[in-house]
């Protein structure tokens, strides 16, 4: 079974907006929700690094292990969906979230939140019917062969969406090209993935 | 210059020989442009790959990466989401799931349960404290009708938030493989309902009742000596007491500590509508879980002394009134204060058919 992973190539991605563009036509995500968001740091600054974030449908999910209602599930290709009918709102999967996923619509009294909204990986969610699938969750190109339309859209293919194997396949095969130390995330020289590329690129 | 005068017709007269010029000098400027263009090639082929590397946006550093991991969102820092006060890594989220499912978790569950079943392990061994002498059947006001409802609302109150509470931490492990998904579905939005709407009336009555008997609480010299000797619980002997005793002392001061970061700490979680961060929220959560888990597991042990473990304790709550000897036998100081005002059964019963919780003896003091 695939292990459906997104990863976003800092080197490549250019702050253009396209992917939460695509994201919110393709699952017609309501207002005032915004599944991915691109975070951009030393704006301006010769070290600025710009980066796409959505749901990273992680293997040890931390919005699963606090969920008091037990509504998260992974799919057989490791993506992380959620039900909304069992979802009451209490915010804890964004407490725990590493990426700022979950997203609450504010429309109550008190500020009470409404149901959480996040990235499905494009691969819907549970329900009776596709109109009801597509109105809670957006769309489910996971089920007719298609990947995210973020990743699909990305004009630089910064933002690769994926099995694992694959995605990582190709960012190996980038950081080879790039041929420098720096080609991978970083030169920590405890990246061990870093010196493999960096290994990989000087053997030819 | 050619551009210019090329550009500006209006300079030129309007003659063939105007003409004639005008269209040379287009084509003059036609030619420098080719011209420049070539020139730009030239140049380009010229730049050196390894000169123009150290000029070029530099790579992604592991700088960056702990940048990113610090969570710090400096003036230079973008988010392209509406309203997003986050950072790009909720680094003390894994923190928080830690604290909250290893700690806080499992050891609630035991300190709640443990304390149920220490409190029952007691009662089978050490049994209810019964009146030793027999009751005179002469009564003495201990609450007002106000006090008496303040705390019955208040103790409602908590333990149907103990109870949510309770099913909001654990419920998932037994009432969803239990009922199915629509049950659990209904059941647990309530139960957040229920939580979060009547947490902000608990802690407002609770303040109000704290401070209706905080005179009655404030902590003496004999407290002490009623704490060395166990609060008399077991044997035969009796501890110096006065209206309040040393125990009820110490559960109306943990309510009006630990009880007061519950309430506040629930507001924080409740109202997520004054901008307060993820993290504040997430050590709210945890100050939240932790005192209010210690209050229901100190909780039971007052219930316990209040309704099972004491003969004649119960009906101070529920009547107003208490027996003499059970004043003299658990709260002799308070006893002494107010042994003229000891009431028959009857001039009980014809003072409250006369509506009369308005009392006479609320000039008592501890």
């Amino acid at each position: 079974m695939a292990q459906m992973k997104f990863m976003c190539d800092a080197e490549r991605c250019i702050e253009c907006n396209g992917c939460v563009t695509a994201c919110k036509n393709a699952n017609d995500v309501e207002w005032g929700i915004q599944r991915r968001r691109v975070v951009t740091l030393n704006d301006g600054e010769a070290s600025e690094m710009s980066i796409s974030v959505a749901c990273m449908h992680c293997d040890d999910a931390p919005c699963m292990a606090v969920c008091p209602t037990d509504c998260f599930y992974k799919t057989d290709d490791g993506i992380v969906l959620h039900d909304k009918d069992l979802c009451i709102g209490c915010g804890y999967c964004l407490y725990a979230c590493p990426f700022g996923a979950p997203q609450f619509p504010q429309q109550d009294a008190f500020g009470e939140r409404g149901k959480m909204d996040k990235c499905t990986f494009c691969a819907g969610g549970p329900a009776e019917s596709k109109e009801e699938e597509y109105q809670k969750y957006g769309s489910n190109r996971i089920a007719e062969g298609k990947l995210p339309l973020c990743a699909e859209m990305c004009s630089t293919k910064a933002l690769l969406a994926g099995d694992a194997q694959d995605v990582a396949d190709i960012f190996r095969q980038r950081v080879v090209h790039r041929g420098h130390k720096d080609g991978a995330w970083s030169n920590n020289p405890q990246a061990s993935a870093d010196n493999l590329a960096y290994d990989a690129a000087h053997k030819g | 210059m050619n551009l210019l005068t090329a550009q500006a017709p209006g300079g030129v007269p309007r003659s063939g020989k105007g003409l004639a010029l005008g269209i040379l000098r287009f084509m003059l400027v036609a030619l420098a442009l080719v011209l420049s263009l070539g020139f730009t090639q030239v140049a380009v082929a010229q730049a050196d790959p390894d000169r123009e590397m150290t000029t070029a946006a530099p790579g992604i550093t592991a700088d960056q990466w702990r940048q990113v991991r610090s969570g710090e969102t400096g003036p230079n820092y973008r988010d392209s989401r509406a309203d997003s006060n986050y950072s790009l890594i909720n680094a003390s989220g894994e923190t928080w799931r830690q604290i909250r499912n290893r700690w806080v978790s499992p050891f609630g569950l035991i300190a709640v349960f443990g304390m149920a079943a220490l409190i029952a392990l007691f009662y089978f061994i050490v049994g209810r404290k019964e009146l030793e002498a027999p009751r005179t059947g002469r009564l003495l006001l201990r609450w007002t009708l106000m006090k008496r409802a303040l705390h019955w609302t208040v103790a409602t109150l908590f333990i149907i938030l103990a109870i949510t509470g309770m099913t909001l931490l654990f419920g998932k492990f037994v009432f969803r493989p239990l009922f199915g998904d629509g049950v659990w579905a209904w059941m647990i939005a309530a139960t957040k309902v229920l939580h979060n709407y009547l947490g902000p009336i608990f802690g407002i009555l609770l303040v109000i009742l704290l401070v209706s008997v905080i005179k009655e609480n404030i902590p003496k010299k004999h407290d002490l000596v009623w704490f060395k000797k166990g609060g008399g619980m077991i044997g035969k002997q009796h501890v110096d007491a006065g209206f309040a005793n040393g125990g009820e002392k110490a559960w109306y001061w943990l309510l009006a500590t630990v009880g007061i970061l519950v309430v506040a700490s629930g507001f924080v979680l409740d109202f997520p509508n004054f901008d307060q961060s993820r993290d504040t929220m997430q050590w709210a959560n945890i100050i939240h879980a932790v005192g209010a888990l210690g209050l229901t597991a100190v909780s039971l042990g007052h219930i316990y002394i209040g309704t099972l473990g004491t003969e004649g304790a119960l009906e101070g709550m529920t009547t107003g009134y208490v027996d003499e000897t059970w004043a003299k036998e658990h709260h002799n100081l308070w006893y002494e204060e107010v042994k003229d005002q000891t009431l028959s059964e009857q001039e009980v019963a014809a003072r409250k058919s006369s509506g009369g919780s308005a009392d006479p003896s609320a000039t008592r003091t501890s």
